[in-house]
């Protein structure tokens, strides 16, 4: 089992691990992650707005969650990203996995947020307290995360 | 002559000026390289997205792509920076 979903709207972080414990009958462990627009003192920002590319996302997502069952023999994977303008404190996104076993389940789920980062085609835009716009930059801690878990190359190739 | 639709995100799409387009390409442009090369000196807002091409990364119709990646006819061809989600 494999649900992914790009969507504006909000997510129920506990519905979506029931959905996923219902479809992967008979297993061990159930992982999530949920992460969240932050907004602290150090970088205060008064919205977030992501883009995407859509006749891509939701394949790119497939393509990581499969990676991801290969991986780590999971009975199922759950994706659900949102897109649009968000506000400090909501759920951005959702990586939940289901495994016979806690290890397979947790570390695929570090697994596909991971790849998440770098390989499915979101841009991130922070809105700041001033009015004024910038894009995030990627860092490449991100890239070294997701590659730390590859044999061979990147999935996303550079141009220089 | 090939005709490709290009699509631009995130800030290169500001700098370009449009996130979409559909361009004739003249003979002799057959990779992702050439192709930046020859959108580059089409006006100043292209030579503004292009000039750090270390943040430019590529799909040809929705998979990633590298500089020496060829291009064709009926291609979708994106631009956009490192990807930013999760």
């Amino acid at each position: 089992m494999r649900r992914i979903s790009v969507q504006a709207e909000d997510f129920d972080p506990g519905a979506e691990i029931a959905l996923l414990q219902a479809c992967a009958s008979g297993v061990g462990a159930l992982a999530s992650f949920v992460g969240v627009v932050r907004s602290d003192a150090v970088h205060p920002i008064v919205a977030m707005t992501l883009e995407h590319y859509p006749a891509m996302t939701a394949a790119a997502i497939h393509r990581i969650g499969e990676k991801a069952e290969q991986r780590f023999a999971l009975a199922g994977c759950s994706i659900v990203h949102r897109v649009g303008r968000l506000l400090p404190g909501e759920r951005i996104v959702f990586v939940g996995t289901a495994s016979s076993h806690r290890r397979a389940a947790l570390e695929a789920t570090a697994f596909l947020i991971d790849w998440l980062k770098t390989s499915a085609p979101f841009w991130k835009q922070e809105h700041l307290v001033d009015g004024s716009a910038r894009w995030v930059a990627a860092l490449a801690q991100d890239e070294t995360d997701a590659e730390k878990w590859l044999a061979g190359g990147p999935m996303s190739e550079r141009l220089v | 002559m090939a005709k490709l639709r290009i699509l631009y995100f995130a800030w290169l799409r500001e700098r370009v000026g449009h996130s979409e387009e559909e361009v004739a390409l003249p003979q002799g442009i057959a990779t992702l390289r050439e192709l930046i090369a020859w959108l580059r000196a089409r006006h100043a807002g292209y030579e503004a997205a292009f000039a750090e091409p270390r943040l430019v990364r590529a799909a040809i119709n929705q998979e990633f792509a590298g500089p020496d990646a060829a291009v064709a006819d009926g291609d979708e061809v994106a631009f956009f920076p490192p990807i930013t989600g999760g």
